[in-house]
């Protein structure tokens, strides 16, 4: 689950990480009402969306004022911000965060994320650069990378050396590593994925300043966290994504005409792979998790029915031990009875429970063609949606 | 012979007493698997599927001599599960609970460091000798006995690339799920060390998809100690949109070289033969042993 800036921020300063001045709007005349409060003459109007790369695309703005602030917030509130990050359509910004700027002496990237690989804590830092987004993309040359022990075991000293190869000395290498070890500890305690601090000021008064955060939540430890659960927001996750997964289904819409119907995420990307490589265009990708009972399929197909642009059901099913081919048909049977709507249907159904599947499938009045290749299937399908069968 | 199992391997349940431990535990038992004892905190002392239950890993291994574990303990409490196994000296430990929280992983992995124990999973679909031992849940009606080994990071696509191996005549020494998680336990390099040491393994099949870095370090792997059997890849993931791949859409998701394609490159550069598609896994795999014995 990822978390808003301004939710980010309230959960480190509870770990002494220093912000800011800062107020949340969703009004114009709020933003205004909130850069009077901070009484800077140097503010930034932030669009809050669940999408880095921000600054880039517009969506923070430097004023000067109240009525910069009411003018900037009116220009961001209520539209669509698109980043490198959104997709063309963008989110929509329905709050902005008001901030005090900050004079920066240095400023930095750090970032504590789970390092696959070495199956471990990892701290990540380095000097800000303008194009932070594109030169962490580029494998991110000139950052700093320490292992921190889970259990908090490192000493403070390794964090402030870490910060010396970072260039800093004396008491601003210290503070640098009194903050990691905070960040450590929030990491921990709030099962995050990922904070992300971009950039970090370093005050001519020698303190940090969190001028940004990201904050992702593991969200298999979500029944830890039922006060972090409260707040996720809509546009955490896509609607018909949760509609799905509440039927033990995973789903993702896309823009072609083939309907898919897969149990398992890898046998689904290969689905995936078969559709477009016979030059086909998938509508979703759908992994049916081996929970899912008949009803829940049903639910997941139903969906794919619903979707207009769908022409043609693609139903590439290999029964393993936990689900069987026959539940896999039976879905598919109350699906087509409860939406009415008839589309024809390629199916590679083979696996536990096989034969008896293929009994119950010829029981259906629906045009549809049986494959024992799934290569063969993807290619049928997408003949079919093009016209050509 | 396979590896990590064989016909002496002598299995405990963790979490059998429960429904899915229930119903795969009878699974194993009828594929001829040896289950020893059974593990439920609190349902100590009873017998369940005609073995004894423990209350703790520790005792059921003191008692009935057990040397492979399979978890079936739901998310919640399946990192302490694994601590227990391997604070027991368990020497494998198969994960099949989906779902574990990353950071219970990173304790898990801080604790298999200087260990006794090698852990495959979690959200694994378990380690499989055709015909001769099964801890897992996979399908098995397809596997046969043979020269391939298989390691795959997909439970269904496993099933698949058996099931095609099996049409071609090849059988499995061994497949192994490592399972679909981020942070897990032994991975694409260890399988393959264990493969090319296996005078029964002549061919090795590596299902890989899209994200992390398994397949590069496989890649390096055989770079670094040689191409000593044939090795076939499968990479998945290619077609997929954007929010299959992405768990959270900070940049540094954007750092690693995780896609489809940089995954094949490193895999060729080694030697390894790429499998076209996902229904050509077993011809692919014919023609590189052909060649192999030509």
């Amino acid at each position: 689950m990822q978390l808003h800036e301004f939710q980010a921020k309230d959960l480190l300063r509870r770990y002494q990480v220093d912000t800011p001045p800062g107020q949340i709007a969703v009004t114009p005349d709020e933003a205004a009402a909130a850069a009077r409060q901070i009484g800077s003459d140097s503010l930034f109007v932030k669009a809050q969306i669940l999408a880095g790369d921000r600054a880039a695309a517009g969506g923070v703005r430097a004023v000067r004022s109240p009525s910069g602030a009411r003018a900037a917030a009116a220009e961001l509130l209520g539209r669509n911000l698109a980043t490198s990050q959104t997709g063309p359509a963008g989110y929509a910004v329905k709050r902005v965060l008001v901030e005090g700027a900050i004079a920066a002496a240095r400023e930095f990237y750090l970032a504590l994320r789970v390092d696959p690989a070495a199956g471990s804590i990892a701290v990540l830092a380095g000097p800000h650069q303008a194009d932070m987004e594109q030169h962490l993309a580029a494998g991110a040359p000139g950052l700093q990378s320490l292992a921190l022990d889970i259990a908090g075991k490192h000493k403070p000293g390794d964090l402030a050396e870490f910060g010396r190869r970072l260039g800093l000395t004396g008491e601003a290498a210290e503070q640098f590593g009194a903050l990691v070890g905070r960040l450590h500890r929030a990491f921990v305690e709030l099962d995050a994925t990922l904070i992300e601090i971009n950039p970090l000021i370093l005050t001519a008064s020698g303190g940090f300043v969190a001028a940004d955060a990201k904050l992702a939540i593991d969200d298999n430890a979500m029944f830890r966290h039922p006060e972090t659960a409260q707040l996720r927001s809509d546009e955490d996750i896509d609607q018909l994504q949760l509609q799905a997964q509440r039927h033990q289904i995973n789903y993702v819409q896309m823009d072609g005409n083939i309907g898919i119907v897969v149990n398992g995420a890898g046998l689904g990307l290969a689905t995936l792979d078969m559709v477009r490589a016979a030059g086909g265009a998938p509508a979703n990708f759908m992994d049916i998790r081996t929970t899912a009972k008949s009803l829940d399929i049903a639910h997941g197909v139903g969906m794919i029915l619903d979707n207009p642009r769908a022409k043609v059901l693609l139903v590439n099913v290999y029964g393993g031990g936990m689900q069987a081919c026959d539940t896999v048909v039976d879905g598919l049977a109350i699906a087509f009875r409860r939406s009415g709507r008839v589309i024809p249907m390629v199916l590679r159904i083979t696996g536990n429970n096989e034969n008896f599947a293929h009994m119950r499938l010829a029981n259906f009045n629906l045009p549809k063609t049986e494959c024992a290749d799934m290569g063969q299937a993807a290619a049928r399908a997408v003949a079919i949606a093009q016209g050509r069968a | 012979m396979a590896v990590l199992i064989d016909q002496d391997t002598r299995l405990l349940c963790q979490g059998m007493t429960g429904w899915a431990g229930t119903y795969h535990t009878e699974r194993m038992i009828q594929y001829g698997t040896k289950v020893v004892a059974g593990v439920t905190p609190g349902k100590g002392g009873r017998t369940h599927l005609e073995a004894p239950v423990f209350d703790r890993v520790a005792e059921a291994k003191a008692a009935t001599g057990a040397n492979a574990s399979i978890v079936f303990v739901p998310p919640a409490n399946a990192g302490k599960a694994m601590l227990e196994a391997i604070e027991a000296e368990i020497p494998l430990v198969v994960v099949v609970t989906e779902r574990v929280p990353v950071l219970d992983m990173v304790r898990v992995r801080a604790a298999l460091v200087g260990s006794r124990t090698r852990l495959i999973g979690p959200n694994s679909q378990g380690i499989l000798a055709p015909e001769i031992c099964q801890i897992g849940v996979m399908a098995t009606d397809r596997a046969r006995r043979g020269p391939i080994g298989v390691a795959s990071r997909s439970a269904s696509l496993t099933s698949e690339v058996v099931s095609q191996l099996t049409g071609v005549g090849l059988g499995q020494s061994t497949t192994i799920g490592i399972g679909g998680d981020p942070v897990h336990g032994i991975g694409f390099t260890e399988c393959l060390d264990l493969f090319f040491k296996d005078p029964q393994t002549e061919g090795v099949v590596l299902v890989g998809e899209i994200g992390g870095t398994e397949e590069q370090e496989a890649a390096r792997y055989i770079r670094e100690t040689g191409l000593k059997k044939p090795v076939v890849a499968l990479v998945v993931g290619r077609a997929a949109p954007q929010q299959c791949r992405m768990g959270h859409a900070g940049a540094l998701t954007a750092q690693a070289s995780d896609d489809a394609d940089s995954k094949i490159k490193a895999l060729q550069d080694a030697g390894v033969v790429i499998a076209p598609s996902a229904h050509l896994v077993g011809a692919t795999m014919s023609e590189a042993f052909a060649k192999r014995a030509a």
